[in-house]
């Protein structure tokens, strides 16, 4: 860089990385480099970084930052762009490979190599990677392209750059290209950022690369670079070394069809997507340089040690519904609907699983459901297992927004939908194949595009081949976390995992064939089937949880004859506070349910007693688990108030084959003390069976970090075991309230001042640095003289509330409500909370004097 | 230990030169006026140098509490007292060879106008410091810093907001005008503020002089740690005193104002007393200020022993037993 460029201020970048050198070509032509090498001597590894166009090495400093201890990290300015040399003439791709080459081995670059590419930088460093192999360690990508999927006529944008008249004005003859590029970015980039990326292209004539390095894209076959990139797309389908794909899922330059083409690529790549982030992922996503560090490090690890209980031959997916194929007793009952026997339910999955394959549905395949609880949604389940492949479920409690991340996350194949399925689907621009569930009207056939239905399928599957059962390994659905604190994470369960499951449940409540089950709680209205039992959905909007009634309940209980309810806490609550309008006919049937299960969330020891009201004869349990383990432990009403008063939510204790530690909280409230059974030592719970999930979906720094401790999944719950190993869960991790006297966990706090008879519902968190915090309680009050807007609480409330909480307390504010999950309705936003309360608790806003 | 407390006539220097007495230092005070303390006694201006020569003599360390605290007045006076004060404390320390001083600041020498959520001790600026007192401290501390060397080391330590039984400043205040009906909220009364109570705060003064040497150089914030909204801060005061609380709220912008326009009116015809309302008041009374303790408490081995429940406890008997 020259004094001049030195003017702007390069925020991030540390000038002792900057470093120039002369290296000539196979023509025995001199080109000055400038390069960013972190100098480290005799490295374990190189880290070797490619930038794209139209930006320049500043892009990789987070990564020269954040660089694995022993590794060095090079990131040159490629010829014609940032400080590098100026071209007269264009490159081509070919020359830009050969060049990276000249210029590793002028830097002495001789041990193991990771390449790192983004944008078109990918295309150069996979070519220097596939010119290297015996020195290749790894590779990694982000938001790029090596090809052009079939039919593709490369990205809109780009091309629109590049065509003739438009390319000279808009890369060169203007900085529209150059200062485009760091537009895209998202969240928006500070703009002294934006000015150290412009800073090497302030001239036409030092911008000329720019608009040569958009001609060099080979969009059109005949292209002088087409030879090469076709080349280096098909070598790479030869790598054997691991892969790190990096993803900007708001990328409007690569979209998602350029990550499906490089995975088809690379079967061996491990993603990450960073939900929220666009093109430019290293400045979108700056974690993104740690994320690298841990997988560049993990390369010497060896292969992760899965070990994990293998449950004791568990029925396989399925067997439950094979067992009962010639009984005539009703296995599913809509409610105001159709009666669906075992005999007609294990043909229709027979047909549909059949029928699926015939149209396509290829073991492993990915297949969206999005149909309302019902007879038709339980058959396409089991028969998408049946002919091996993985049903992915998104509620639609995520919201249209929340479920189109999810499902276009999960790269889906197939699509089965009722007719607003579909069009949602649509509307989504999901992927892939679609059916129809259900009738569709001769209007919206058309729009869908005729979709075949299952009604069709199955008739189809009758003369076609069984698909052959698929092996229990295999991956069988991808469910989605509720969303409560950041985008639904995708999890990712096996066949065997899954079966291990249902028979936990099975075997934790003692369901017999003679049990019949109500899922008024919408995800277990699939399990029916797989566990072997009659099950019923009362009539209820599934994505509402709190509209259960208790007439619709029992309507769906009578139909049934049901033993068995899976509930919520937000529908239990609405069915006891409707109780009083149940018939007597509606109460005699609640008499004969035998047991109740609420899952989802904590349910309150007063809801539990209210409950013997309405189900009688139902002895009230609650198992604790979550979409990544379900269930964990369980616990009964009785045995709740035996417990007592604990420093948060007893759940019970782990279930048969289960294990249950923690990881301690040091006093920053970070998790990463060794695991123990220790009792009264708070930290992160941490979970072992068979029946945890497999892994997060396209999250590989997420499942990194849940499963460091091999064979055990953190939950990201707090929490502790008692002297008589029961568990009780004190928040979440990320909740902690980080005080200068130690962390303080949430639910504790929350409890003894909800005991309090003027409140209703509280949240504590807390505001302030890490580190340093503040508790602040914030609390409903029990009269209804909260406000929508927080404010202070008066002394009464306030001194009481402090009686009681146990910790120093800050602030008390009240409010009308606390913001709540959609699933669930029950677990309280804290972030939401702290947030608003660290607002009002700052004060006014005043302008701060400058100098 | 050989303490010179300068300042003893305000009620921290009081308490402080009372705690160095109890547990058993030979204390010098230097004030105006006689402060009845049962120790040796210099009395004079702070600024005069052949005074404070006379008391430092043969001191091992001073606690330099001294200083104009006040709202209104020409900056002459500021300057004087706390800037040349300090000056010369730090001359006469170095010329009688005293080893260690803390120089009693305030937080309000680095802060700017906007809240403060769990701050550390940010330095000192003169140039960005709301009004002459926050300015002249300013200045002083950094010059009181700057003269940490081998021979001398020096602490700045800054309580916040410091009250307590015979407080004229802080306590006197906020019952004087609720006893006339004159105090009203300014803002949501939502903004946390951290204050310290006197005894904790003359703590802190002994625990800084103690450990001044290895610890050196350094500015340190001292509160309670137990930071509490405005409001409830001023109810509690007023209910300990026996006064009714504040009932009118005032928009932080129209209090900002109406603080402007009195800056200006006491300013222009002259006037010696405290305006009811400057735009840094209101600024005080409608932003958070509170402070991470952390650092303070590990360099000064302290903790504050008495909790704001029990400060108001203490504040209450006063009140209740004639003030």
């Amino acid at each position: 860089m020259t004094a001049d460029d030195a003017a702007v201020p390069l925020p991030g970048l540390d000038p002792a990385w900057s470093r120039r050198l002369s290296v000539a070509d196979p023509a025995g032509v001199e080109h000055a480099w400038h390069v960013l090498d972190n100098g480290v001597r005799d490295p374990v590894g190189t880290l070797l970084c490619v930038h794209g166009n139209p930006t320049w090495s500043y892009l990789w400093r987070r990564l020269l930052a954040a660089a694995p201890p022993g590794w060095r990290v090079v990131a040159p300015d490629q010829l014609g762009m940032g400080w590098s040399q100026r071209l007269d003439e264009p490159r081509t791709l070919e020359q830009r490979v050969a060049d990276l080459g000249d210029l590793t081995a002028a830097l002495g670059v001789t041990g193991p190599v990771v390449t790192v590419g983004h944008d078109w930088g990918g295309v150069v460093s996979l070519g220097w990677a596939l010119a290297h192999r015996s020195q290749l360690r790894g590779v990694v990508l982000a938001n790029t392209a090596v090809a052009m999927p079939e039919g593709d006529r490369g990205p809109a944008l780009i091309r629109l750059a590049s065509a003739p008249g438009v390319r000279a004005a808009v890369t060169v003859g203007t900085p529209v290209f150059v200062r485009a590029a760091t537009a895209l970015s998202r969240p928006a980039l500070p703009a002294d950022v934006r000015r150290a990326f412009a800073a090497p292209y302030r001239s036409a004539a030092r911008r000329r690369s720019v608009g040569d390095f958009v001609a060099d894209i080979p969009f059109v076959p005949g292209h002088p670079s087409r030879p090469v990139q076709e080349a280096v797309a098909e070598g790479i389908r030869t790598l054997d070394v691991p892969v790190l794909l990096l993803w900007g899922p708001r990328d409007p330059v690569f979209g998602e069809r350029y990550l499906t083409d490089l995975r088809d690529r690379l079967p061996q790549a491990s993603l990450h997507r960073f939900e929220g982030a666009s093109h430019l992922l290293p400045e979108d996503a700056p974690q993104y340089a740690d994320v690298v560090a841990r997988w560049v490090t993990d390369l010497d690890r060896g292969p992760a040690d899965r070990e994990r209980p293998a449950p004791d031959a568990v029925r396989p997916l399925g067997a439950a519904l094979a067992a009962r194929a010639d009984d005539d007793s009703p296995a599913i009952v809509e409610v105001g609907g159709a009666t669906v026997s075992w005999a007609d339910l294990h043909a229709r999955v027979g047909d549909l699983a059949a029928g699926l394959a015939a149209a396509g549905v290829r073991p492993g395949h990915r297949v969206a459901l999005l149909v309302e609880p019902s007879a038709d949604l339980t058959a396409a389940v089991y028969a998408v297992w049946r002919a091996g492949a993985v049903v992915v479920v998104a509620d639609k409690g995520l919201g249209l927004a929340g479920m189109r991340r999810a499902l276009r996350s999960a790269g889906v194949d197939s699509v089965i939908g009722g007719p607003r399925g579909l069009a949602a689907a649509r509307l989504m621009g999901l992927p892939g194949s679609r059916v129809a569930a259900g009738r569709l009207g001769p209007a919206a056939r058309r729009a869908l595009g005729d979709p075949p239905t299952l009604d069709g399928l199955a008739a189809a599957g009758r003369s076609a081949p069984a698909p052959a059962e698929p092996p229990e390994d295999a991956d069988c659905a991808v469910l989605f976390t509720s969303g409560a604190t950041g985008p639904a994470k995708g999890v990712v369960y096996t066949r065997r995992q899954a079966a291990a499951q249902l028979e936990l449940v099975r075997s934790t409540y003692g369901l017999t064939p003679g049990d019949r089950l109500v899922a008024a709680f919408a995800p277990f209205a699939i399990l029916g089937p797989g566990l072997g039992i009659g099950s019923a959905v009362p009539d209820v909007d599934v994505t509402a949880p709190g509209t259960l009634s208790a007439a619709a309940l029992a309507d769906a209980v009578r139909a049934l004859g049901a033993t068995v309810v899976f509930a919520s806490p937000a529908a239990l609550r609405r069915v006891v506070a409707t109780a009083s309008d149940l018939t007597e006919e509606q109460r005699g049937a609640l008499g004969g349910v035998r047991l109740v299960v609420s899952a989802g969330a904590p349910v309150p020891a007063s809801l539990l007693r209210a409950l013997r009201e309405v189900l009688p004869a139902a002895e009230a349990r609650t198992p604790y688990g979550m979409t990544e383990a379900l269930p964990v432990t369980d616990v009964t009403a009785a045995e709740v108030e035996a417990a007592g008063a604990g420093d948060g939510v007893c759940v019970g204790r782990p279930l048969a084959g289960v294990a249950v530690q923690v990881s301690p909280l040091d006093a920053a409230g970070a998790a990463d003390g060794p695991l123990t059974d220790a009792p009264g030592v708070l930290g992160e719970v941490c979970v072992r069976a068979a029946h945890v999930k497999d892994r997060y979906d396209a999250l590989w720094a997420t499942e990194r970090a849940a499963s460091r401790n091999p064979g055990w999944h953190r939950t990201g719950d707090l929490g502790y075991l008692d002297a008589a190993g029961r568990l009780w869960i004190s928040g979440r991790l990320a909740h902690v309230v980080t005080t200068a006297r130690g962390p303080v966990a949430p639910v504790g706090v929350e409890q003894r001042v909800e005991d309090l008879a003027a409140v209703s519902a509280a949240a504590a968190v807390g505001v302030g640095p890490a580190g340093g915090q503040v508790v602040v309680v914030v609390v409903v009050p029990a009269d209804g003289s909260g406000r929508r807007r927080l404010a202070v609480a008066g002394a009464e409330l306030a001194d009481a509330v402090r009686a009681v909480a146990g910790v120093d307390v800050a602030a008390v504010l009240t409010a009308r409500r606390l913001p709540v999950d959609v699933r669930h309705q029950s677990k309280v936003d804290r972030r939401a909370v702290a947030r608003a309360a660290a607002r009002l608790l700052a004060g006014v806003r005043t302008r701060e004097r400058r100098r | 230990m050989r303490v010179l407390v300068t300042g003893a006539s305000g009620m921290l220097g009081r308490a402080t030169a009372r705690a160095l007495l109890a547990r058993g230092d030979e204390v010098t005070v230097l004030q105006r006026r006689p402060s009845g303390l049962p120790c040796r006694e210099v009395l004079g201006d702070v600024a005069d140098a052949g005074v404070v020569a006379r008391a430092a003599q043969g001191r091992d360390a001073v606690v330099h509490l001294a200083a104009k605290v006040d709202v209104t007045g020409p900056w002459a006076e500021y300057a004087r007292a706390n800037v040349q004060g300090t000056r010369t404390v730090v001359a006469a320390c170095r010329a009688a060879d005293v080893s260690r001083l803390v120089h009693v600041s305030s937080p309000s020498v680095a802060h700017a106008g906007a809240a403060l959520v769990g701050a550390g001790a940010e330095p000192a600026d003169p140039a960005r410091a709301r009004g002459h007192y926050s300015r002249s401290k300013a200045v002083a501390e950094l010059d009181a810093l700057t003269a940490d060397s081998e021979s001398l080391a020096v602490l700045a330590v800054r309580p916040h907001l410091v009250w307590g039984p015979g407080d004229p400043q802080l306590v006197g205040r906020i019952v004087e005008r609720a006893r006339a009906g004159r105090l009203p909220l300014v803002g949501s009364g939502a903004a946390l503020v951290d204050t310290t109570y006197v005894d904790n705060a003359a703590a802190a003064l002994l625990a800084a002089a103690d450990a001044c040497g290895p610890v050196h150089g350094e500015a340190l914030v001292v509160s309670n740690g137990e930071p509490r909204p405005v409001g409830e801060v001023v109810a509690r005061l007023c209910r300990a005193a026996g006064v009714p609380g504040p009932r009118r709220r005032v928009p932080f912008g129209v209090a900002w104002l109406a603080g402007g326009v009195a800056e200006g009116v006491w300013t222009a015809t002259g006037r010696r007393s405290t305006p009811p309302l400057t735009r840094f008041l209101a600024e005080q009374l409608a932003t958070a200020h509170w402070f991470d303790q952390t650092r303070t408490r590990a360099a000064l081995r302290w903790r504050p022993h008495v909790g704001l429940d029990e400060g108001f406890a203490r504040l209450g008997a006063w009140y209740a037993s004639g003030g």
